[in-house]
């Protein structure tokens, strides 16, 4: 076995959260979908960083986290104050720039 | 300092770093040896991560791709355990499944559990399309990666936690030498972030109508905007009880239908439909205790009270009207058991 197994697993990961954003219409779950997306990408960083033998993509991957909580929180926010103006989380109902 | 000098001085650390760490990591013996238990974990922890996955995209139910998901995270945090990232492991299970997802699930519960998704396609096709290219989007990468990368040999961090004390003592290092500066930065962007979120809270009390005075809503009560004048009447007011299960009597006798809680299952309201009917349609003039019948305790009590207190004059109707009530009263009891 090759740490190319880690990275294989991260691109299903990836894909199948990528697909998850563009399928799903709840925006909670789009938004899961998201996170899944970034840990994937943390996986790949983590298995990169032990085949260079470097730290660094574990910190790369630790910023990854940090920005991952502070997006969570904007965007739970923002999901949340929709709701509460049109009583509805569907991403399709969130079209007030469209015309 | 200027933002340009920081960046500049950035950019001379991430330089520096390259060499100076191939330095630290001196004895570079060879690649990395993968062993027997590492592998069984990946196939057991990879499968479970792509189910969690796969269970998030197709659960119907928002809360159930939470649980998916939370599945993946912890498999993910194994993984790297396993990969020689034991602060990054625990740090995911600790902020991502303990901290993120319960956020998730806590927003769910708030907008509605029920708030499922649309089967309607707004765009036609677009789901098949979206499969298409997932399918297409994991050959390509998938192919490419296998193909560049499937020879490729771990260094391994062996070397590098040796020489730096473990792993966390190696972040640690990295994070408040090489990284400061990005280190600060994710601190403003955490508080501004806070800012943000208390931001949306906020705006959207400013922006929703002021408040009526206590004036104004007398006003309104008495040009007739409102259906009632008065607050509406509390449960037991005015009968012999003051339970919540026992309905408020207006000056004639009758039940107030408006003191009757629907959520208390022992005084449906339409259960006390035939005693009002009764009422109104007016045999004689109804006494006050005639109405606090409604359950078979209140209907012992006033069985025993007429015959020990032996009623004469004016509460005799009253007495009489006790008596019928109670037996309709009772033969509802059977028709409900």
């Amino acid at each position: 076995m090759t740490p190319t197994y880690y990275l294989l697993l991260s691109a299903l990961l990836f894909t199948i959260g990528a697909v998850g954003v563009l399928v799903r219409r709840n925006a909670i779950v789009v938004f899961m979908c998201v996170e899944l997306m970034l840990n994937a990408v943390n996986l790949s960083l983590v298995t990169f960083a032990r085949i260079n033998g470097e730290l660094d993509g574990q910190i790369m991957a630790f910023f990854v986290m940090v920005v991952a909580a502070a997006e969570v929180v904007v965007g739970l926010a923002i999901i949340m104050s929709i709701f509460k103006t049109r009583r509805s989380a569907s991403v399709d109902d969130a079209n007030l720039l469209k015309y | 300092m200027s933002l340009a000098t920081l960046a500049s001085q950035l950019g001379a650390a991430a330089s520096a770093s390259g060499p100076l760490l191939a330095q630290a990591g001196t004895p570079v013996s060879g690649p990395e040896v993968i062993g027997i238990g590492e592998t069984i974990a990946f196939w057991i922890l990879g499968p479970l991560a792509l189910a969690g996955a796969l269970g998030m995209v197709f659960a119907r139910n928002a809360v159930h791709s939470a649980l998916w998901l939370v599945l993946t995270m912890l498999s993910l945090g194994v993984v790297y355990m396993v990969q020689q990232a034991p602060f990054l492991g625990i740090v995911q299970i600790i902020v991502y499944t303990g901290a993120i997802m319960m956020l998730f699930l806590f927003v769910l519960m708030l907008v509605g559990r029920d708030s499922a998704d649309s089967v309607v396609e707004v765009i036609r096709g677009q789901r098949l399309l979206a499969t298409l290219f997932g399918v297409g989007f994991a050959v390509l990468v998938v192919g490419a990666v296998a193909r560049s990368l499937g020879t490729v040999e771990s260094a391994g961090l062996g070397a590098v936690n040796a020489v730096q004390d473990g792993n966390v003592t190696g972040l640690g290092n990295l994070l408040f030498t090489d990284y400061v500066f990005p280190f600060e930065l994710t601190g403003a962007l955490l508080v501004v972030a806070t800012v943000g979120a208390l931001m949306f809270v906020l705006a959207d009390k400013r922006s929703a109508p002021p408040r009526k005075s206590q004036r104004e809503q007398a006003d309104e009560r008495f040009r007739g905007d409102k259906p009632r004048v008065s607050p509406l009447p509390g449960p037991g007011v005015f009968a012999t009880a003051n339970s919540v299960a026992v309905p408020a009597l207006l000056p004639d006798g009758s039940v107030a239908p408006e003191s009757l809680s629907e959520i208390i299952e022992s005084t449906a309201v339409r259960t006390l439909d035939a005693d009002r009917a009764s009422v109104a349609g007016g045999a004689g003039e109804p006494g006050a205790r005639a109405l606090t019948t409604g359950s078979p305790e209140d209907a012992d009590a006033e069985d025993a009270e007429p015959t020990g207190a032996d009623a004469a004059g004016p509460e005799a109707p009253a007495a009489e009207d006790t008596d019928r009530k109670t037996g309709s009263d009772t033969g509802e009891e059977e028709g409900r058991a």
